[in-house]
């Protein structure tokens, strides 16, 4: 008797559903995803039950540390012909005698949050590595001596009037610095803030 | 990478036939690909975006021809915010010159501060409730716009309803700051304002304040 010979055949499995699958899955993540702006500082924002969405566009982000320390971040605003970040960091290098080249001007308009006096920016923006650069995030000056951060809101409403503000503190961070940091926003006409917080859902009931 | 399997036919005879190719690309490499793709988006993606919670501070102008509006004792509830998550509150003014209000000390739990709340406020509470769940029942048809435009019109109607001091002292953290002005949205509460606290509050919460004479 002849032996039955099973033809050997290459185990190859149709993976097509699976590829279609992983597209669409793919496309989808893809298309909603919103990347996280990097920040110089971790905050944890409280709770509450607002659901406005906060403003992507045209806003002064504040952020304030666990440690009530206060960092700034600013966008290049509506016009893409003006970068704003670089419009007002000319002026702060104006104001603190320092100066800046084209390339140093370019870098810092591309990048996020910080929080440094004015003399260390040139320092920070020149770090190659960014574990060098969570070195100078040591929080901007806000005592009255050397109110840095007031002049910094000053110059962004002069470049960008509508600009909007976040206020996104720490729900450890005390009121006191919140408080300082609002109290100088006022002094700039700011009266209406945006406070971050995360949504989570409460219901009251009226007892009879 | 990717190799095409070729299954040869079998030649038979002397005739020459063109090779068949299969049609089986082996997407492993690809699959490999998406797979690291999906798996750096799923992480990177932020579905909760953060939400705002707005505020609008009483503007701050030394201006004397303007005077501060006219507050009625009565209507007026101050919360008063501490620090180790403590939380007071007092009906009318602290004036030094008047025997002290009692200051009663409560916490932010639905039985604490809300519960106050509520019941100084129903009027308003149950007009919004009431408008929101017909709403969200079908009942009445209105665009977010206009809901938001009735609700306000809600809240200004009742003169009676509360206004609401909020001051906090040094040792507050922001997280309390926030919790209470959440419980104004929560309580559906018009008026409400942050202001800064007065020594003698301060004092109230410290228990070293004094009383002065009640007016014979």
């Amino acid at each position: 008797m002849p032996k039955i010979k099973a033809p050997v055949r290459t185990p190859h499995i149709d993976m097509t559903p699976m590829v279609d699958l992983f597209a669409l899955l793919l496309t989808f993540f893809m298309l909603t995803t919103s990347f996280r702006p990097q920040e110089a500082v971790v905050v944890d924002t409280p709770n509450s039950v607002s659901e406005k969405v906060c403003p992507e566009k045209d806003v002064i982000t504040i952020l304030v540390g666990k440690e009530n320390k206060v960092f700034l971040n600013f966008d290049n605003g509506p016009d893409t012909a003006v970068l704003i970040r670089k419009e007002v960091l000319k002026k702060i290098a104006e104001q603190y005698g320092l100066t800046f080249s084209d390339k140093e001007l370019k870098t810092f308009s591309n990048w996020a949050s910080f929080g440094m006096p004015a003399d260390k920016l040139k320092a920070w923006i020149n770090t190659a590595d960014s574990k060098d650069r969570d070195v100078f995030q040591t929080g901007i000056p806000v005592d009255s001596t050397d109110n840095q951060l007031n002049l910094w809101v000053r110059f962004i409403r002069l470049q960008n009037p509508n600009a909007e503000v976040a206020i996104k503190g720490d729900g450890e961070a005390d009121f006191k610095a919140v408080k300082h940091v609002m109290d100088i926003l006022q002094d700039n006409q700011v009266n209406k803030f945006n406070l971050t917080t995360n949504l989570q859902k409460e219901e009251a009931k009226l007892e009879e | 990478m990717a190799e095409i399997i070729q299954e040869e036919g079998k030649q038979k005879g002397g005739k020459k036939k063109a090779k068949k190719f299969s049609t089986h690309i082996d997407m492993t490499p690809m699959v490999d690909l998406m797979c690291l793709l999906i798996t750096f988006f799923m992480l990177t993606t932020a579905f909760s975006k953060p939400k705002a919670m707005e505020i609008t501070m009483p503007e701050k102008k030394d201006d004397p021809t303007v005077k501060a509006p006219e507050i009625q004792a009565y209507r007026t509830v101050n919360i008063l915010v501490s620090g180790d998550d403590k939380i007071y509150y007092y009906f009318g003014l602290a004036d030094p010159k008047l025997p002290l209000p009692q200051l009663i000390a409560t916490d932010y739990s639905k039985d604490g501060i809300r519960k106050m709340l509520l019941q100084r406020n129903k009027v308003v509470f149950k007009a919004v409730t009431e408008l929101r769940e017909k709403v969200i029942k079908g009942e009445e048809v209105m665009s977010d716009s206009t809901l938001t435009r009735k609700i306000k019109e809600l809240k200004k109607s009742d003169k009676l309803a509360p206004i609401i001091l909020i001051k906090a002292d040094e040792k507050a953290k922001y997280k309390n700051l926030v919790d209470i002005i959440d419980e104004m949205a929560i309580c559906t509460v018009a008026n409400y304002a942050v202001v800064d606290i007065a020594p003698l509050e301060k004092q109230m919460i410290d228990g070293t304040a004094v009383s002065a004479p009640a007016p014979k």
